[in-house]
């Protein structure tokens, strides 16, 4: 009797500090959004999005990183996702079986957990060295294409696992050949994951900066790029950059910074977590 | 006197009315069956008596189980102490991915015994009366998913008699098994009767038949009839008993 | 004509599959080919024993040493952090939380591993050193507590999302077994569900070490670019990662030897998470379908 209740006792308070652990994070997260809203939310004007990079930090402004920002994520989806998509067809509808498959399926696995600085290695001597893209926009963009394809592999991959292979044998039933099936039948069912997958790739493409510091792109950019090979920063980058210098001023700079960052990050956070619930609800075959 | 008593049991999972209206009464040292179609509410009905459903979102219930005239949803019970004292066997084997002896002991580890004298005692008892022990006495640290499927429904049936529960619930403890192995359950419930008291889920109304003194058979969440094996088999009462024991729906 | 098609078909998105492999290879003999050329100049010997690297001033050394142990430092403050809060909410979330709370907690708890690493480096620097200076004597404004706590925040949801997934995996039969032997739901999780688990949780967790690893913004904004052999957590040290960091935005010339530490820095960080993937992708297929 005296161990039931004892027992019952331990299972209570796991319970509370279950409770509790998950309300950590939580709360940690609210803290550091309420801390950097008043630091930085007064600072958002007209002027701060319009205005060029300044020595003196009430003059500064995030006009050329977020049209950096803009101009990366254009580039980094036109470049990433023809390719992961691409890719993920192929090692579920083609090469599932064969050795190629094996080893590209293992490679990727491995891929996604290199650190992005070592993109930022990668990119520097092939972009920026060898193909002479100079610490430009396109080299920033392969750069960070290749350093998401693995996640939009991943998810293309898994979306069309999901597609029920009865879709497909009515196709083929039909006299349709392989490619028609895909095209037609599969990836449409399994546009909802990859486009979620997607979504959540070019989110984590907008918040990196490691890789776009080491291929050498500058914090400090004076005007505004008008094609893929002119120079450029971005966001993560000001805001790096101005959380390294010492006057105060500059540090409410980057918080006001990181909030239209959080913003973007979260909005296509949301629109891929919202896109998933849909496309899950709706996948009850 | 009867053991176990239900009044009034209405049960439901979300909206949808699980069991309706049950009350009966069960004795002590005898087999009682519950047949009927899928769905009908039988292995809900089991898993009320020590509160299997607890954990299942959604799960209301409405009515009172007695079990020696204790009402088991009482707030002073202690859901714990209750599964020991009223033991489950489920339909699918599951035994813990751990050694045949372990598997056994884990009743009693679970209360802070682990004095290794009193375990390896516990669990050489268990396994004979479930009729294990020759087949596995020299394996006893074996994995117990080495065994066979048959093998491995009784390990769980000496799994749940380690903690010398009263009552057992076997939900379906055969329809996992090959014929050979159904009937070595079967001999094995007819021998725990009398020491025990077990209440069976069956799909098989052959082995309701075979085994069970009383039989009680479910429609739609009522229970449709209620009384001596033999009687229910040979002359129902009701037209829906006399089609399902006649295999004319099912 | 179909069949042409199809067939050029399959060989573009094969080109597609082949451009994974490509940047594999790219990575590799890129980090080999640069470190070569300084592996000649320093000796590997002193590269892993000499406890000083300071490639960058008149007096050169070249030992990994101290970058090691910030890194090393860092991660192990980070995981100190994660690792228990994540396994029990992990735990929580699948044997006690109602479904619909599950549902609401999760992606919410995700959100933490998508903010950009460069905000935890400025919530790092600015507040939790900060306020931990308050407490701790001798803190000084770039260290390795606040860059490993905060970066154990952030990879918080890695563990306890893989984790929750390998507990739900567990068969319900296992659980309802243990629960109608009188167990409680946390002598079920710790007898139970946790080993039958623990594969999935190895995983979870060497996956995280590798993430920790070979994170860059919040160390480099908030541990400091002092390469100090020591394992004193008030101090600032410098990771492997942040070091790469200083020489990219410093002015160094191609080719040069400092320029090729670094491709060394960097080749030890590569093999470091790469083995740590390799051996989680080996666990992951061994211990894969173990439930029927």
């Amino acid at each position: 009797m005296n161990s039931i209740r004892k027992n019952r006792i331990t299972d209570t308070l796991f319970n509370y500090l279950g409770i509790a652990s998950t309300m950590f994070g939580l709360i940690m997260l609210a803290i550091f959004i309420t801390n950097i809203l008043i630091d930085g939310i007064a600072r958002i004007d007209w002027q701060f999005l319009t205005s060029l990079p300044s020595r003196k930090p009430e003059r500064a402004g995030i006009l050329t990183a977020w049209t950096g920002t803009a101009w990366i994520l254009g580039l980094t989806a036109v470049f990433a996702i023809p390719l992961g998509v691409a890719a993920g067809i192929y090692l579920e509808e083609y090469g599932k079986k064969n050795k190629l498959g094996t080893i590209i399926e293992i490679n990727i696995t491995n891929l996604a957990g290199v650190p992005s600085i070592i993109y930022g290695l990668l990119g520097l001597e092939i972009f920026v060295r060898i193909l002479h893209f100079g610490a430009s926009l396109m080299a920033g963009a392969f750069t960070l294409a290749l350093l998401i394809l693995p996640i939009i592999i991943v998810a293309t991959r898994e979306a069309i696992r999901a597609v029920p292979s009865s879709l497909r044998e009515a196709s083929f039933g039909m006299g349709a050949t392989k490619w028609q099936t895909i095209w037609h039948q599969v990836l449409p069912a399994a546009s909802g994951g990859i486009l979620t997958g997607i979504i959540l790739s070019l989110s984590r493409a907008v918040g990196e900066t490691a890789p776009l510091i080491v291929i050498g792109a500058l914090a400090y950019v004076p005007f505004v790029a008008k094609t893929p090979l002119d120079e450029f920063t971005v966001l993560p980058m000001q805001i790096f950059n101005w959380t390294s210098r010492p006057q105060h001023g500059f540090i409410i700079n980057a918080a006001a910074a990181i909030i239209i960052l959080l913003v973007l990050t979260f909005i296509m956070n949301g629109i891929a977590i919202y896109l998933r619930n849909r496309w899950q609800k709706r996948v009850k075959w | 006197m009867p053991t176990i008593q239900t009044i009034d049991i209405n049960a439901w999972y979300g909206t949808k009315q699980a069991l309706k209206n049950i009350s009966l009464e069960i004795e002590e040292h005898s087999i009682t069956a519950f047949i009927g179609p899928s769905g009908c509410g039988k292995s809900t009905f089991i898993r009320i008596f020590n509160r299997m459903n607890d954990y299942i979102e959604g799960f209301k219930m409405e009515g009172q189980v007695l079990i020696d005239r204790q009402d088991i949803n009482a707030k002073e019970v202690r859901v714990e102490e209750l599964r020991q004292r009223v033991g489950i066997v489920f339909q699918k084997p599951n035994p813990f991915p751990k050694s045949i002896f372990e598997n056994v002991a884990y009743g009693l580890r679970i209360q802070g015994i682990n004095d290794k004298k009193v375990l390896s005692e516990v669990v050489e008892k268990s396994l004979m009366r479930a009729a294990l022990w020759d087949e596995v006495k020299d394996d006893l640290n074996h994995p117990a998913l080495s065994l066979s499927g048959g093998q491995q429904q009784r390990l769980c049936i000496a799994r749940t008699l380690a903690v010398e529960p009263k009552i057992i619930l076997m939900d379906e403890p055969a329809s996992a098994l090959d014929p050979i192995s159904t009937s070595k359950i079967e001999d094995l419930a007819t021998e725990l009767k009398e020491n025990y008291t077990i209440i069976i889920v069956t799909h098989n109304m052959q082995q309701a038949a075979r085994i069970s003194d009383k039989t009680a058979f479910f429609y739609m969440g009522e229970m449709i009839e209620y009384d001596k094996t033999t009687d229910l088999f040979t002359n129902p009462r009701h037209e829906r008993t006399e089609n399902y024991i006649t295999g004319r729906f099912g | 004509m179909v069949r042409i098609k199809e067939k050029v078909i399959e060989g573009l998105l094969m080109t597609a599959g082949m451009i994974t492999i490509l940047t594999t290879l790219g990575i590799i003999w890129i980090l080999f080919s640069e470190s070569y050329g300084f592996f000649k100049e320093v000796h590997i010997v002193d590269f892993l024993s000499d406890t000083q690297w300071t490639p960058l001033f008149a007096q050169k050394h070249y030992g990994i040493l101290p970058l090691l142990s910030g890194t090393l430092l860092v991660t192990f403050i980070a995981i100190m952090v994660a690792l228990p809060l994540g396994i029990i909410i992990a735990i929580y979330l699948s044997e006690y939380a109602p479904a619909n709370f599950r549902n609401k907690v999760k992606p919410s708890l995700e959100i933490l591993a998508a903010v950009p690493t460069v905000v935890y480096g400025f919530f790092a620097l600015t507040v939790v050193t900060p306020f931990l200076q308050n407490f701790i004597p001798g803190l000084s404004t770039f260290n390795a507590l606040s860059a490993g706590m905060v970066m154990g925040i952030m990879i918080i949801p890695m563990i306890s999302s893989l984790s929750e997934d390998a507990l739900t995996a567990v068969p319900k039969s296992l659980r309802e077994a243990s629960y109608g032997m009188g167990a409680t739901r946390f002598q079920t999780a710790i007898k139970v569900t946790v080993p039958a688990a623990s594969s999935g949780i190895l995983v979870s967790v060497i996956l995280a070490i590798g993430r920790a690893i070979g994170e860059t913004m919040i160390v480099t904004i908030a541990a400091g670019q002092q390469p100090v052999f020591t394992f004193d957590i008030r101090q600032s040290v410098e990771t492997i990662t942040a070091y790469i960091v200083q020489v990219s935005l410093g002015d160094v010339q191609h080719g040069s030897l400092e320029y090729q530490t670094i491709y060394a820095a960097g080749i030890t960080l590569f093999l470091f998470t790469f083995l740590l993937n390799n051996i989680s992708y080996f666990i992951k297929k061994k211990y894969q379908e173990k439930y029927e």
